[in-house]
């Protein structure tokens, strides 16, 4: 027979009322305050009756515009949330001297730093730059959408997925308090028994299968939907390092996927993958989890680098210089960045062979990838360069990526990585490099691309604020951990014995405290613009004098991106076009066939996320009934035949005429 | 579609497709699927490696000589190739439009593909009962994650086929259906190659261990 608590046990699993952590004040006012603004946001959204037109326009789309834009949102929110996780760590570390103990107990000082870490990469990086990616890349082809409409909105809510589990981690049990790789055999449940390991794995899961069908959609978009006449050789930089970051998405994302699948088998069922006894070999996790890792950071740097070559090339008023070998100089990096994961762990002992092949393949990325700083410096060199703020962005990437560049370098040197393994030497590093690249690549583009998406440019008075506190706040909060390093000093560290360092401490998180004030400045950066949107307004569709086929287009474009699709002569289009006296087209439209938008992305991702949360809580009901669910709304899905429209030329016409309007009233006499 | 791209040999240049044809719904999907499919060949990839390197493994429990039957995996094996070949001649009566050898075909192809996964969850039945579980060793660890996840293809591939034959019995050889039963053969033949490489390295060169 039953009794109540095995009746609860089967119905609730491992969540009981414990779960919630009531007794943490921190997390209790994190929860208060998210509350309340989830509540009020909510509110805002019932009082103005939002909920049909958010659903109807924004979630069920299929539309690589707004897909873009909401990734973008995605990647801002949870900014916030690693942010504010890094500024606890940075508090941490600066008084936990002398006896303290500091203001984190150790059980939550070791979730927050990992997912600082998850956040930051997976659900910051990745969100910014699939989203950029997801908005430019079919315009710059001159593609009305990408190769599949539906799966990229699934895509989307899948990472909304494993945003959600992570965030209910925060609020409904634990995180992981492993570091953002989760290293068995501390990942295992011998040492880890509570929740925090699968919120980990079944975040990652949801949101990876999000991230692989996005890059296979954006793989197809690229080689199927280009403009005619825009061979390979013709296409854009961003288009090119969009096409290998996918293709590395495609060849990595699978590896995660099957790594994080024997991880939870090893804790769901009790194999012996990775566990120190039975044959398991913890060693085979962090050798495949890093073969996703280390492209993975590619993955990030590489629409980056496109970003920083398509604003070079515009504010320089130039050509880009050395197109082809930027090109191959990508398709490089994106082959090496295969053959150099085991840098990351020298000191697992696999001999000094071994150890010098990686070394020296690592090494040799950073020849590639200064083949491209040369090429930005020569594009801007005899440019007439205007220091707007995606230029300004890109020579602080320069200045920056280079010391980052560099401390790579020394960090490939097997003997000095034996010394740096793990001390805030290499913190410091990949700190340089994603912010210093990723990051301000981000802003770059978000700087650079907004204006075409809302038709107003975002105000450089603001912008300009949040790039200076950004970049020096970045130097005093990194340039400390560097000297930390090199005295010894480890990662993950949560006192300190010796007083004499904290000092640095205190620096660096005076730099956390200027990026503070960056991101603030960048949020009111973007209240103001809104605001001043009447005064900051374009209406020419090309703002900047730009190069490449999205300034064709109006500001924002129509759904249909382009009323005639585009033929190109050269890698620069729209330049050759101007150049060349382009008329645009004021007669002949025709109807623009178009995917209709679907719900059933948003469902589906529902529903796994549902999934998810029943395997992380042992609620076996709740995992089973989400998973027969998700099968019955995918098959039904496949009955549905009719997925797509026609915008009738009428509707084209009055669109198109709006535009030709607009251009008129905006030539200046 | 010939477009003239070359400007030296036009005096006006064509910036612009005036009259443009329909894109055929669909168009990516066959590259598309393949993208997937290499992907998911990389999980296959890295489940290989795994057994690879913890394969032999054993942690004083058995070892592939005690537990493999090789007629019986050959009798598995040869059932997933009859599959592949009867998915073929279901691709064939599909590209003469011809309905019902189509569905013949494909259930025909289904009850391979059942018996192949009964064989193997009958193998799997009796190892566990003899006490060889994936709990233990690392060898049967990685075995049971290998070769299951590649028998949850099969099931997959069984949902999919069914729901297919309930679409071409609904809708006919429509454009639609041809694409989706193209992607279902595509994925039938790629889990019979990742079947042979099972067979090899996990049946055969278990046996020589």
């Amino acid at each position: 027979m039953f009794d109540t608590t095995t009746l609860a046990k089967v119905i609730f699993g491992r969540l009981s009322l414990d779960s919630l952590p009531l007794h943490e004040p921190i997390l209790v006012g994190t929860f208060a305050v998210v509350a309340t603004g989830g509540l009020a946001l909510l509110a805002v959204i019932t009082y103005f009756r939002l909920w049909t037109y958010l659903w109807r326009e924004w979630f069920t789309t299929v539309d690589h515009k707004r897909i873009g834009i909401m990734y973008m949102i995605l990647g801002t929110v949870m900014l916030l949330r690693g942010f504010a996780d890094a500024l606890m760590m940075r508090a941490q570390q600066a008084i936990a001297f002398n006896g303290s103990q500091g203001f984190l107990p150790a059980h939550h000082y070791d979730q927050v730093f990992t997912a600082h870490g998850v956040i930051m990469i997976l659900f910051v990086a990745m969100p910014f730059v699939t989203g950029l990616m997801n908005y430019v890349v079919p315009l710059q082809i001159g593609a009305r959408d990408v190769s599949f409409p539906f799966l990229n909105n699934f895509s989307f809510w899948m990472t909304v997925g494993g945003v959600v589990l992570l965030m209910l981690s925060m609020f409904v049990g634990v995180f992981a308090r492993t570091g953002w790789l989760a290293y068995p055999p501390l990942s295992n449940l011998a040492y880890s028994p509570d929740v925090g390991v699968d919120y980990y794995i079944w975040a990652l899961q949801v949101a990876g299968v999000g991230t692989l069908l996005s890059g296979v959609n954006l793989v197809c978009t690229i080689v199927k939907l280009r403009a005619p006449g825009m061979t390979l050789m013709k296409m854009p930089v961003f288009t090119w390092t969009a096409l290998c970051t996918n293709i590395l998405i495609v060849a990595s994302f699978p590896v995660l996927t099957a790594v994080l699948a024997l991880l939870a088998l090893d804790r769901y069922i009790g194999t012996h993958f990775f566990t120190n006894d039975f044959g398991g070999n913890p060693m085979m996790y962090i050798n495949i989890i890093w073969i996703w890792g280390h492209p993975e950071v590619y993955i990030l740097v590489l629409p980056a680098f496109g970003i920083f070559s398509e604003v070079t090339a515009t504010f320089s008023g130039k050509k880009l210089f050395g197109y082809t070998s930027m090109v191959y100089a990508t398709v490089v990096i994106t082959v090496l960045s295969y053959l150099v994961w085991l840098h990351h762990f020298f000191t697992m002992g696999s001999g000094a062979s071994v150890n010098s092949f990686f070394g020296i393949t690592t090494m040799i990325i950073s020849i590639p990838t200064g083949a491209k700083m040369f090429n930005w410096l020569f594009t801007m060199y005899r440019g007439r360069i205007r220091f707007d703020l995606p230029m300004m962005w890109t020579v602080a990437f320069m200045l920056t990526f280079v010391i980052g560049g560099m401390t790579g370098v020394l960090l490939a040197v097997p003997p000095a990585d034996f010394v740096l393994h793990n001390s805030l030497f290499l913190v410091a590093h990949f700190h340089n490099v994603i912010i210093g690249g990723v990051l301000f690549g981000a802003f770059a583009g978000i700087n650079y691309w907004f204006p075409k998406a809302f038709g107003f440019r975002l105000d450089p008075f603001w912008g300009k604020a949040s790039f200076w506190f950004w970049v020096s706040g970045f130097y005093f909060a990194f340039m400390p951990l560097y000297v930390l390093g090199l005295m010894g000093v480890t990662r993950r560290l949560r006192v300190f014995d010796d007083p004499s360092l904290q000092i640095w401490f205190v620096i660096a998180a005076f730099g956390a405290f200027l990026i503070f004030l960056g991101i603030v400045s960048f949020l009111v950066q973007i209240a103001v613009s809104v605001l001043k949107r009447e005064k900051l307004a374009d209406t020419t569709g090309d703002l900047w004098d730009a190069r490449t086929l999205e300034w064709a287009t109006s500001s924002p474009p129509p759904d249909y991106n382009f009323a005639f699709t585009p033929v190109v002569h050269d890698t620069d289009a729209w330049a050759d076009m101007k150049r060349r006296g382009y008329k645009r087209p004021l007669t002949g439209f025709k109807p623009i066939h178009m995917p209709s938008n679907t719900g059933t992305g948003f469902i589906l991702a529902a529903l796994s996320t549902v999934m998810a949360f029943g395997l992380i809580w042992y609620m076996w009901w709740l995992a089973a009934a989400s998973f027969i669910a998700l099968l019955a709304v995918a098959i039904g899905h496949t009955f549905n035949y009719h997925r797509d429209y026609h915008v009738p030329a009428d509707e084209v016409v009055k669109v198109e005429n709006a535009r030709t309007r607009l251009l008129a009233a905006g030539v200046k006499p | 579609m010939s477009i003239n791209v070359n400007p030296a040999q036009t005096y006006e240049p064509i910036f612009y497709v005036a009259d443009e044809h329909e894109h055929p719904e669909g168009a990516s999907t066959m590259l598309g699927f393949w993208i997937y499919l290499m992907s998911d060949c990389l999980i296959f990839a890295i489940l290989f490696a795994t057994f690879g390197v913890l394969g032999g493994n054993y942690a004083a429990g058995p070892a592939p000589k005690d537990l493999f039957d090789l007629s019986q995996a050959a009798l598995n094996t040869s059932m997933l190739l009859l599959s592949s070949i009867t998915y073929g001649f279901a691709m064939l009566s599909m590209q003469n439009s011809r309905v019902g050898a189509t569905q013949a075909w494909l259930a025909i192809t289904g009850l391979f593909g059942l018996a192949f996964l009964g064989i193997e969850i009958s193998e799997f039945a009796h190892m566990i009962h003899e006490g060889a579980t994936p709990e233990r060793s690392a060898f049967l660890s990685s075995f049971f994650t290998l070769v299951g996840t590649h028998g949850l293809h099969v099931t997959f591939g069984l949902i999919w086929m069914v729901t297919l034959m309930t679409q071409v019995w609904r809708f006919g050889l429509i454009e639609a259906n041809r694409r989706r039963l193209m992607c279902l053969s595509m994925f039938w033949h790629f889990l019979d190659v990742v079947w042979i490489g099972v067979f090899t390295f996990v049946y055969l060169m278990g046996m020589l261990r």
